[in-house]
């Protein structure tokens, strides 16, 4: 027998098994037709179970996205101010940072998969759901108890192999979020405890971090000062390009050396 | 006759385009059996590709049970396994 006529012997099995054995079959209509509406709202609680995790991803990506900003700043002025050594450290610490951001990004897009697909799903089990009604009420309007169960058996069987289905979309969508969960919950416990933040404000004993800040307001104040001595003439693009290129190749021991020295 | 792919929906296809994808249907099932994932992958992006095209989309309301049912597009060949012996997977 081939891969597909078995799978759906399996599914039809399954489905068959619903077929309750009420003394008038027309009230396994009803059974059937309220487990239907439970797993509606299953697969609707399953959507939005699944947009919140989404949510908490894309809040995470967020959050270590402002602060791979901000270290890339922080190397920029340290580069600025000649210090390498300290741009290194902040790129450093920014590149840990960008591969957290890509595995998130990838997280988000799984969830945005799966709530796609249970959306989906939902759409589709909603219309069978409630052509089954109608036919339900046709059923038991129509048929007598002896005559219905053909008619039922149809009906079930149809609504059964679509009930596998979702229940199947739901349960697979449960497990990756659950999987997901447990990872975004390890993020927020690195970004309540400071490990993934940016060197300036939680790493309060770090020396390198303190030397960042501090680099970072020194770079403030000289800009503010640039800015008080070029009085109201407006900002001289030109001229900082030029600064720009001056300054690349002091970049070496000689100036970081003379700069030391000064201070 | 009716098709379905699991977590997709169902598709009428043609009795002719049914065999045409029989020998398609056999590549994936043999790739399960060796425990090969990449034929695996292959095989069966192509089988629901091949459905995909050959099929129309069965109505959305109708109660019609399917006649051959397919492994979602993003199934693993552990949980293909799990489906032919009916362990688990299947809610009940």
């Amino acid at each position: 027998m081939s891969m597909w006529q078995r799978i759906s012997l399996i599914f039809r099995s399954k489905a068959n098994k619903a077929l309750d054995k009420a003394e008038d079959p027309r009230e396994t209509l009803d059974y059937s037709y309220q487990r239907q509406l439970d797993l509606l709202a299953k697969v609707r609680r399953g959507v939005a179970d699944v947009a919140t995790s989404r949510k908490r991803v894309e809040l995470q990506v967020n959050q270590l996205t402002a602060q791979s900003d901000k270290l890339q700043k922080q190397a920029e002025q340290a580069l600025s101010m000649n210090r390498e050594d300290l741009a290194r450290e902040a790129l450093t610490r920014k590149s840990g940072l960008t591969s957290q951001i890509a595995d998130l990004k990838a997280q988000q897009a799984q969830l945005q998969g799966e709530e796609e697909k249970l959306t989906l799903a939902q759409q589709r089990l909603s219309a069978k759901v409630e052509s089954f009604r109608t036919r339900k009420e046709t059923i038991k309007a129509t048929y007598t108890a002896a005559e219905a169960q053909t008619k039922i058996n149809e009906a079930m069987s149809g609504i059964g192999e679509e009930m596998g289905d979702v229940g199947l979309a739901i349960q697979r969508a449960e497990d990756k979020t659950a999987q997901m969960q447990a990872r975004a919950g390890a993020i927020d416990e690195l970004i309540a405890s400071g490990a993934l933040d940016d060197a300036s404000s939680l790493n309060q004993g770090d020396d390198i971090a303190r030397e960042l800040e501090a680099m970072s307001s020194q770079s403030d104040v000289e800009a503010e000062l640039a800015k008080l001595k070029a009085g109201h003439q407006p900002e001289a693009i030109e001229a900082g390009d030029g600064d720009i290129l001056e300054a690349e190749p002091q970049t070496t021991t000689q100036t970081t050396a003379e700069s030391k020295d000064q201070s | 006759m009716i098709v379905r792919i699991l977590g997709e929906g169902q598709y009428d296809l043609s009795d002719e385009a049914i065999t045409a994808l029989n020998d398609l249907d056999a590549e994936v099932e043999s790739a399960v059996e060796d425990g090969d994932e990449a034929t695996f992958r292959t095989a069966l992006a192509a089988l629901l590709d091949a459905v995909r095209t050959a099929g129309v989309a069965h109505h959305v309301d109708s109660l019609a049970p399917s006649d051959l049912i397919l492994p979602m597009p993003d199934a693993t060949l552990a949980e293909v396994r799990d489906m032919l012996t009916g362990d688990g997977l299947i809610p009940g």
